[in-house]
């Protein structure tokens, strides 16, 4: 990485160079990053490769209206040339302005926070994280009926100066690590695959490679082989209304799409209609909606108390310190995500502080930090008590644009009987409303099987941002829960 | 085709020789190096109101090293002798991290490319003011109507270079305009979207008006049950449908047998009226005419009246089974080997009108939403109609309904095609633009309702 004093130098002259154009208001992010991706499969090195990045995104406010642009010609030539064309971008939004831009107030911050990393991915050796990978894509491929593997491990550090007109100057640097491993096999007229830690390419914290060596995939790498090919032999998802138990990561995605989107305030005030699409909540329903059972608590906690999320920080990208705000409340929606100008917009007082952008070269927009489900008080025996189907590890997702109708697939399932598993299914799909489906919720597992997800590929915006976020949940149990109806009726 | 003023080849030579120059004292001569670089705005719009408007300026160059049958890529937007230097010696570190590959091809050699004038000097000048205008003209239409807008004009211009030690020089400019509106009235909403290289071509009221239509017809929707249907998809509803097929026409997804292709090569798979081709020198295309390594692309014929006949071939797969690349490598290393990207559909002669006045009962869908891979073999999809779907009775719209989840084999579908309209540009958010038809399906399967 660059001396932290050239990345604070310029990101200070960037602020200079719009402060000096008579904005009304303008921040400015520095930010660094680098990235090292290492994956195989069938055995072999498929990607080895690493990526650094360094520019400047100068955000102003003119006139009532927004402008940004980013750069990375960091010349004083081409941060004057972006500085000049940020506030040309807010004068021209003149033309279709029907309210001012009003920000909720905030304290200025000196800070400095790195994130806690024990061991320092860039700092080991390509072979050892080869090795690592190629050892677990070898014990998969001992598993006869294996067509596909693949291992992989990602590392992102990213370093960012803020600073803003009000005089904030807040540096940041976050180390995020992911890993895992997948087994296909395609047999007959069906290709089955397994995956752990998670797909998606696995598990992503915001740690260092300490979080590699905890994953133990080579431990893991057979069992999700044989999973993988006795899929093809198990007995289909049944169609029908079950009750349902997920695993925490296809829960953690379940959160993600039906309370996380839904929760986002600006999507609620329209502005992601032509893309991400709108939320089925508004601010009339705080403290009024019932939108799941009373053993349901969500909140969005950036905070490193809340765990090594991808969605932990200090400060969000608008300078607003992280904190927790609860979303639903023994079942009850109580809170939005918002940011400074939304939470002016709706009269929510304060930014609870979710404001974060892809790189240097996007807007900051209101994005899922750790969005949770709070641990039960159920046992994991008392989850699985009984009659039911058990989902594991999600395959496909897909839900409405104002989040209330969703589907997803799992990538294995198994029918409980008088809390036993009894026998492999495949094909696991169940689908249902939002609002119902929190609402059946009726145990949540306790505290030592809560576990925070990283989810690496949430999309949002224009030009579009994907973003990692967080998700802490332990398995849970839904009644009445429709499942199989993908695949019911599928002549043709 | 000229030369990008944000990419010179002066420049692209310069930075080519300063990497080669980097790796030569570890021995290193084979080298490559991709370039990069884009200037591109989007002004966006939401409530009636512009709300976010960026502009960004990108440059990025990727060395790749071959050495001893391994290979590594390192990629970084400083273009300082001294940061090339620092990747070129991270790429050679990491290819030395691995063991041989003997199915790595040696660095690509050169071959005559086409040239393709896909720049247009007034896409890339388009000013913020200039946006804005466009916007409010759109917002304009829709506030007359009493409805709100949201939606992106873009406008960018992007070039890019491959230059290897063998000789390659593959270089490509562009250019790139957007416009997407949903109209919003009350309970239903409308959606149109165009794209084109020349921002000319691009009318952001006309498009509003499609929209506005759209949503007044939209409102009060009627309830029907889910069910097999037939449909009548507009072209952007056949493009984010049809296009999750085409990373299977790959010859390295058939090698992990992870297509859909596997074992089906060569068979009768789709009805004989479907023939599409990945044709990078269609008029109504985008994008270089040259892969991830600079080979130039081929013309392929994908599926030839119902039978999946060709794939997309890297010079890594090409090795390994004694055959010619056809131009659509990724850039090595590549996880997935390749892809078509330039898909071309064969269309037909029944206009989107003729095919709703046909119909005596089915289902128009503007567009969809959120399509996602239920099963990977059967290619069954799933995913939401969004922003104008309606009723069609006795060959007329008769009135719009609530949103529709569908899950579907887009195998199946493809066998049920009883229409199709002239193929044209097409543009929605799931998958890259293409050039397709609107198409009437028989027995398009829903199986529950979207939304309350």
């Amino acid at each position: 990485m660059r001396h932290n004093r050239d990345v604070r130098r310029i990101a200070l002259q960037a602020l200079d160079a719009a402060a000096r154009r008579g904005v009304d208001y303008a921040d400015v992010r520095m930010v660094e990053s680098r990235a090292r991706t290492v994956s195989v499969r069938n055995g072999r090195a498929a990607l080895a490769s690493s990526e650094e990045s360094l520019g400047v995104g100068i955000r102003v406010l003119a006139g009532g209206c927004w402008g940004f642009a980013a750069t990375d010609e960091l010349s004083a030539a081409g941060i004057e040339a972006a500085a000049a064309l940020a506030v040309q971008i807010a004068h021209a939004a003149q033309a279709a302005k029907n309210a001012e831009v009003v920000l909720a107030d905030e304290d200025r911050y000196e800070a400095v926070w790195v994130s806690p990393c024990l061991e320092d991915p860039f700092a080991t050796a390509v072979e050892e994280n080869l090795a690592q990978l190629l050892a677990a894509d070898a014990e998969m491929r001992r598993v006869r009926g294996v067509t596909l593997t693949e291992a992989s491990m990602v590392f992102e550090r990213r370093h960012q100066v803020f600073a803003s007109t009000p005089g904030s100057i807040i540096e940041q640097t976050c180390t995020a690590t992911g890993a895992g491993i997948a087994a296909s096999s395609y047999q007959g007229d069906e290709i089955q695959k397994r995956s752990y830690p998670n797909s998606f390419g696995g598990q992503y914290q915001l740690r260092g490679y300490e979080l590699v060596k905890e994953l133990r995939l080579v431990e893991h790498a057979a069992r999700v082989a044989e999973e993988a090919v006795a899929l093809h032999s198990a007995d289909p998802c049944p169609d029908g209304v079950f009750d349902l138990i997920l695993d925490g990561s296809q829960l953690a995605l379940q959160i993600h799409e039906s309370i996380g989107h839904p929760s986002e305030l600006d999507r609620a005030l329209g502005a992601e209609a032509n893309y991400a699409g709108l939320s089925f909540l508004s601010p009339g329903d705080l403290g009024r909606l019932r939108y799941a059972s009373e053993i349901v608590n969500v909140v969005c906690d950036a905070r490193l108390q809340h765990g090594p999320g991808l969605g932990t920080f200090a400060f969000d990208d608008e300078g607003v310190p992280a904190q927790r705000t609860d979303l639903i409340r023994n079942g009850v929606f109580c809170g939005f995500m918002t940011s400074r100008e939304t939470a002016a917009a709706a009269g929510l007082g304060r930014s609870n502080g979710t404001m974060r952008a892809e790189s240097w070269a996007r807007i900051p927009l209101i994005r899922m930090t750790n969005v949770s489900l709070l641990a039960g008080e159920q046992t994991l025996e008392e989850v699985f008590a009984g009659d039911a189907i058990y989902m594991e590890t999600n395959r496909s997702w897909s839900i409405d644009d104002r989040r209330l109708q969703f589907q997803f697939g799992c990538e294995i399932a198994w029918e409980i009987r008088d809390g036993r598993r009894v026998r492999m299914l495949k094909n696991p799909i169940y689908s249902g409303r939002t609002i119902e489906f929190w609402n059946s919720c009726i145990a949540i597992a306790g505290e030592e099987h809560w576990v925070l997800w990283g989810v690496p590929n949430c999309g949002k915006g224009q030009p579009e941002q994907v973003i990692g976020t967080g998700h802490g949940a332990s398995p849970a149990r839904f009644r009445g829960v429709r499942v199989g109806a993908a695949y019911a009726d599928r002549a043709g | 085709m000229s030369e990008s003023e944000l990419l010179p080849r002066k420049r692209c030579r310069e930075v080519f020789e300063a990497s080669l120059r980097a790796a030569q004292p570890a021995g290193v001569s084979d080298v490559e190096v991709t370039l990069w670089t884009s200037a591109s705005a989007l002004t966006r719009f939401a409530a009636n109101r512009i709300h976010q408007s960026v502009a960004e300026r990108h440059h990025a160059v990727s060395v790749r090293v071959v050495t001893e049958q391994r290979t590594a890529r390192v990629t970084t937007n400083r273009l300082d002798e001294r940061s090339l230097r620092k990747a070129v010696e991270e790429a050679i570190a990491i290819a030395r991290a691995q063991g041989p590959d003997p199915d790595l091809p040696p660095l690509a050699e050169p071959a005559p490319i086409p040239a393709l004038d896909r720049y247009h000097a007034a896409t890339a000048r388009t000013t913020p003011t200039e946006r804005a205008r466009g916007v409010a003209a759109a917002i304009a239409v829709a506030a007359a109507a009493g409805q709100s807008a949201a939606g992106a004009f873009s406008t960018e211009e992007h070039a890019e270079a491959i230059v290897n030690s063998r000789g390659v020089f593959a270089y490509y400019r562009g250019t790139l305009a957007r416009f997407s509106v949903t109209v919003m009235a009350g309970d239903s909403s409308g959606w149109a979207k165009q794209s084109s290289i020349a921002v000319s071509d691009l009318d952001p009221q006309a498009l509003t008006r499609r929209a506005c239509v759209k949503a007044a017809r939209g409102r009060n929707p009627r309830q029907l049950p889910p069910g097999r249907y037939a449909v009548i998809l507009e072209p952007a509803a056949v493009l984010d449908l049809t296009g999750q097929l085409f990373g299977d026409f790959s010859a390295t997804a058939l090698e992990e047998r992870r297509s859909f292709l596997t074992d089906r090569l060569g068979q009768k798979l789709f009805g004989a009226n479907i023939t599409i081709w990945d044709d990078v020198y269609h008029p109504l295309q985008s994008g270089p005419p040259f892969d991830g390594e600079g080979v130039p692309r081929r013309r392929l014929t994908l599926i030839e009246q119902g039978v999946p006949v060709q794939v997309a071939r890297g010079r890594r797969a090409a090795l390994r089974e004694g055959t010619e690349p056809t131009g659509h490598g990724l850039p090595l290393p590549a996880e997935v080997g390749e892809a078509p990207v330039n898909i071309v559909f064969q269309g037909g002669h029944t206009s989107l009108e003729q095919m709703i006045a046909s119909c005596r009962r089915g289902i128009l869908v503007t567009r969809l939403w959120y399509i996602r891979e239920v099963d990977p073999y059967e290619k069954i999809m799933t995913g939401l109609t969004r922003d104008g779907t309606f009723l069609i009775e006795e060959g007329e719209v008769a009135c719009a309904v609530r949103d529709f989840r569908f899950n579907e084999s887009i195998i199946g579908m493809l066998n049920r095609v009883a229409a199709l309209s002239p193929a044209a540009r097409a543009s929605g958010e799931e998958v890259f633009d293409m050039v397709v038809p609107a198409m009437m399906v028989h027995d398009f399967r829903f199986t529950e309702l979207a939304g309350r």
